[in-house]
């Protein structure tokens, strides 16, 4: 049987156009996706059952899903200040569940971006965000900005579906009509592809944006001859390019948001695009890394008002990133217990603060054994999001679709197991009340 | 079977003509019904204000630019918090609620229906996902078509019945209500960062006028009988001089005979369109020319997008307009274009009693109310949040019923706002009878909601009822307006199809409301040849796919259809 038009449970691509072959309840082939998301549809080793161990450094033993959730639900209820971290690659549906048990257990709920695009949520704080949808882009850009970031690697399909080899309404010449420029502090495959790769000094990005916003603003005058590794000429002939365009869109990434300057680069971006406005069309938006991080962003912030980091120790949602982030309370010792579904803080998270997952008892939710199962006390294995389970997910751009499912499984879903631990949960909670 | 009987009630029931009766509501099963046995829950209303619940015609409660507005102001979020209770979830924000407080706060003033304004069909997955998760209240939403490029091509080549088989189409996509036109034309040339500058600017690359988009979807919107009339939000708002372009847009629909008792356009937030003069020294108030209008022609309504003094966060489809805030202001700006359909922007600002030109906006929406005779013509909003947060309604009210309190008001307000507009000209005070119309009748009028049993106490409608904590045969509206406007801030009592979810301002129960919406048939040409563009349009130009285009069932848990069906007039 073939399936079409399914979403890709990859990237925040959310490419929604590919074919899979489902022959027999496997899915035997894949068309049209890029080589990570066909991967990951095609599946791979899975974690077979739920499983415990009381030491972290002993051996787990496989128990039942009842077992593995009342556990779970012991150790969120007894916990004074527990995280519940990742939520970043599963379905929305999951994401309200996850919002809801925070509130029951008094936790902090954060998501991915915490250590990804965090920072361009301040920056939106800051300035705004003016955006649009990505067929708007492919309709009409004729400059194309990659700041800080490298869609050839990890958003495969961005410049053939969106972005630069895209043929649109008003861009009819695709690729031959646009002008793209890289501006990178290595050479990424995505700036070989470029027609002008600006090389910036490594924490340089700010300071190159202002130079430019300086020029911009018809103040050349006062930039220096080199601003971050970059002459002055190159910056005055990139703003000429800029302003002339007759759509233009700056695409950024963990480039800018993670490099020195973090926030404010997103702050200084959004100032650089609202100024080009004065002259003609512009638009930015972050490339999001996980297929359905900006969902919870989405269901975060209409749920509790915040777009993440939701203390709801005080019994209402409580937001102040560098005090209620994953790592700023893991690195204050804060957290007594780690709950980490659909996302791998084992993989990504510094030091400092796996040396404190270390210490206390973490719970994952994952379909996959990852890094983060090595710190864990309890695994329970859930359904594939968009493969084995059907549900809401948000491309980069916010524009949300309805992934499907392709197959059958016996494993239960996010949602399920949820569920019952806050059904658990509840029932703790209200006999020791 | 639940019963429910609301024993001495002052009941004001404006559809029905019922006005301060002293009478009894029985409930049976969610619905008003003649009569009940005598084991029904009842409520002794004690001679206290008893209205149907409160309609809201006009609001932003739900979809990407109401969550755009929350993640860009978080010290909005930080501002109404009430913790969670063993009923309710966490309230959080004023002019941008989180979901809960978007429910629970209408339900607390007694309304128990509200229909976002703004949909743009390719994120009314998104918008459908908030306004499931909005408890308490009945919803539904109006669908954008006014820079619509199906709906621009149709228009070019004449095609009718392709417009409507689209409009069809679209209302089925969305799940949407009615039809909202928001700056016919400038939301396309906004994509280039271009506007279009009155009725017969052409929208650039489409060769149709903001006047052709206008008059086309007011036939198309006749042809397939549709419960709203179009819902416009007329070009070149918040421009000086521009009460002109708003006169000439009412004029469009003068002719346009609907098929429903009702009006043949809906002009939104007019308050925002009433200016005149040339530049910002000059702009003045025509509110009294609007008013003028209104009160010798029948074939339109509007509200009044009233101003309210505070913090503000403009959201619209409007892009142009937000751009221009952003840059006058120097305020955050989020833009949101929705390739082929529309764009939207959003800007927080803040409205001071000390700048005359928002003085100025405050007397306009007032004078737009008193200055027209009908009360049916024009309903109570606030355009939320756009000129403020809804849970101003009940300061509204007041100002309505109370000279004595608009003079209180106006007396905090820089006196050079009052050389631009004459709201301290104005000797009308409303009674209990025009705030009934003006914030439930009128709306489930607007609306085409009363034969849904919306808005009216009459048998067979939904029991939704408010009671408040006021008499008004024992007060004096215009001059208690502190008690009018306390008791109007917490009912006493709201019922929602016959359950107590409100009383003494208190959330008592969340069940979830239901969500309207239109699905039309037609079966014409029109559909296949609207069909052939559509497909090709997606093919080409969308970046998602037909099939994972169209909200599915899944997002609308709790539907209301009502089906209609094409024909020509």
């Amino acid at each position: 049987m073939l399936i079409k038009d399914v979403l890709c449970p990859f990237c925040g691509c959310l490419c929604d156009d590919l074919a899979v072959e489902v022959d027999n309840n496997k899915v035997v082939d894949v068309q049209h996706a890029c080589k990570i998301g066909s991967s990951k549809i095609m599946g791979h080793d899975r974690i077979k059952a739920p499983m415990m161990r009381d030491d972290k450094k002993g051996e787990f033993r496989e128990v039942s899903y009842d077992e593995a959730i009342n556990e779970a639900a012991k150790i969120l209820a007894n916990s004074k200040r527990p995280l519940l971290y990742g939520w970043a690659s599963g379905v929305c549906e999951m994401m309200k569940k996850g919002v809801l048990l925070n509130e029951e257990v008094g936790g902090i709920i954060d998501n991915t971006a915490s250590v990804c695009h965090g920072p361009s949520a301040l920056g939106v704080h800051e300035k705004g965000m003016p955006t649009g949808t990505l067929g708007q882009f492919a309709n009409r850009a004729d400059v194309v900005v990659f700041w800080g970031c490298n869609p050839v690697q990890a958003h495969p399909r961005h410049m053939s579906r969106y972005s630069v080899f895209a043929k649109g309404f008003f861009a009819t010449k695709a690729r031959r009509g646009r002008k793209v420029i890289a501006i990178d502090v290595r050479k990424t495959d995505t700036a070989e592809l470029a027609d002008e790769y600006i090389q910036v000094n490594p924490g340089m990005d700010y300071i190159v944006m202002s130079a430019l916003r300086a020029i911009i603003a018809e103040h050349a005058d006062v930039v220096p001859d080199n601003v971050g590794g970059v002459p002055k000429e190159k910056l005055v002939e990139i703003a000429e390019t800029l302003k002339n365009a007759k759509f233009g869109v700056i695409y950024f990434g963990m480039g800018l948001t993670q490099s020195r300057g973090k926030y404010k680069n997103i702050d200084n971006a959004v100032s650089l695009t609202t100024e080009l406005n004065a002259f003609t069309k512009y638009s930015i938006i972050p490339m999001r890394g996980h297929y359905n991080v900006t969902g919870f962003g989405n269901v975060c912030a209409w749920e509790t008002g915040f777009i993440n980091a939701v203390d709801m120790s005080r019994g209402y949602p409580y937001y102040n990133p560098g005090e209620t982030c994953s790592n700023d309370l893991l690195m204050r010792e804060e957290i007594d217990a780690a709950f980490i579904i659909a996302g791998d803080a084992g993989a990504h998270f510094p030091a400092q603060s796996i040396a404190r997952m270390g210490k206390v008892p973490v719970v994952q939710i994952d379909p996959f054994h990852n890094p983060t199962t090595e710190m864990a006390n309890i695994v329970i294995p859930t359904k594939v999001s968009g493969v084995e389970l059907e549900g809401t997910a948000y491309r980069m751009d916010g524009v949300s679709l309805r992934m499907r499912k392709l197959v059958d499984v016996d494993f239960p879903s996010d949602e399920e197991v949820l569920d019952k631990i806050i059904a658990k949960v509840c029932e703790i909670k209200g006999a020791s009340a | 079977m639940s019963e429910l009987l609301i024993k001495n009630a002052t009941v004001y029931d404006p559809i029905n003509g019922i006005n301060g009766d002293k009478m009894d509501i029985a409930v049976k099963d969610g619905k008003i019904v003649d009569s009940i046995g005598g084991g029904a829950q009842t409520i002794d209303a004690q001679g206290r204000l008893v209205y149907p619940g409160g309609v809201d015609a006009h609001t932003h409660i739900a979809g990407s630019k109401v969550n755009v507005g929350r993640i860009m102001r978080p010290e909005d979020s930080r501002s109404g918090i009430k913790p969670m209770t063993k009923i309710t979830r966490p309230y959080t924000g004023y002019t941008v609620p989180n979901v809960y407080a978007m429910g629970y706060r209408y339900a607390e003033m007694g309304y128990t229906t509200a229909f976002e304004a703004a949909i743009p069909i390719l994120k009314a997955r998104h918008t459908h996902e908030e306004l499931e998760e909005i408890p308490i209240i009945d919803k539904g939403g109006l669908t954008l078509f006014g820079s619509n490029w199906m709906v621009m091509d149709a228009i070019r080549e004449n095609d009718l019945e392709r417009l409507a088989a689209y409009v069809a189409w679209g209302l089925l996509a969305s799940r949407g209500w009615g039809i909202k036109i928001v700056n016919p034309g400038g939301g396309e040339a906004w994509g280039f960062g271009k506007n279009v500058s009155g009725l017969d600017d052409p929208v650039p690359n489409f060769e149709v006028t903001p006047r052709q988009i206008i008059r086309s979807l007011a036939e198309a919107n006749e042809r397939m009988n549709l419960p709203h009339s179009i819902h416009l939000h007329c070009n070149n708002l918040g421009h000086p001089g521009n009460y002109e372009t708003t006169l000439d847009s009412f004029d469009i629909c003068k002719d346009i005979k609907p098929k429903r008792d009702r009006q043949a356009l809906h002009v939104t937030h007019v308050m925002f369109n009433s200016f005149g003069g040339n530049n910002w020294g000059d702009v003045q108030s025509k509110a009294d020319v609007i008013a003028d209008y209104l009160n010798s022609h029948d074939h339109l309504t509007i509200d009044m997008g009233q101003m309210i003094f505070g913090s503000a966060t403009t959201m619209t489809a409007d892009g142009p307009v937000q751009y221009a805030n952003a840059r006058t202001f120097k305020a955050r700006w989020a833009n949101g274009d929705v390739e082929l359909e529309d764009v939207s922007g959003v800007t927080p600002l803040y409205y001071s009693p000390q700048v005359y030109f928002y003085g100025m906006m405050w007397g306009i929406g007032q004078e737009l109310a008193l200055l027209t005779k009908d009360p049916w013509k024009v309903l109570l909003t606030t355009d939320h949040p756009n000129g403020g947060p809804f849970v101003n309604y009940p300061e509204v009210i007041t100002l309505l019923m109370s000279k004595k309190k608009r003079e209180e008001a106006i007396s905090k307000i820089v006196p050079k706002a009052f050389e631009h507009c004459m709201i301290h000209t104005i000797d009308r005070e409303l009674d209990w009878y025009d705030i009934a119309i003006k914030t439930r009748a009128g709306h489930a009028k607007v609306l085409g909601l009363i034969e849904q049993g919306k808005g009216h106490l009459g048998v067979g409608a939904d029991a939704d009822i408010a009671i408040y904590d006021i008499k008004p045969d024992e007060t004096d509206a215009t001059t208690e307006y502190d008690r009018v406007k306390a008791a109007f801030r917490k009912a006493a009592y709201t019922i929602k199809g016959g359950q107590i979810v409100v009383k003494d301002g208190e959330i008592t129960a969340t069940p979830m409301g239901r969500t309207y919406w239109v699905k039309t048939t037609v079966n014409n040409g029109g559909y296949d040849r609207m069909m052939e563009d559509l497909k090709m349009k997606f093919r080409q130009y969308y970046s998602v796919n037909m099939g994972n285009y169209m909200v599915q069932d899944e997002y609308v848990q709790h539907p209301v259809v009502v089906e209609t069906e094409y024909a020509e007039v």
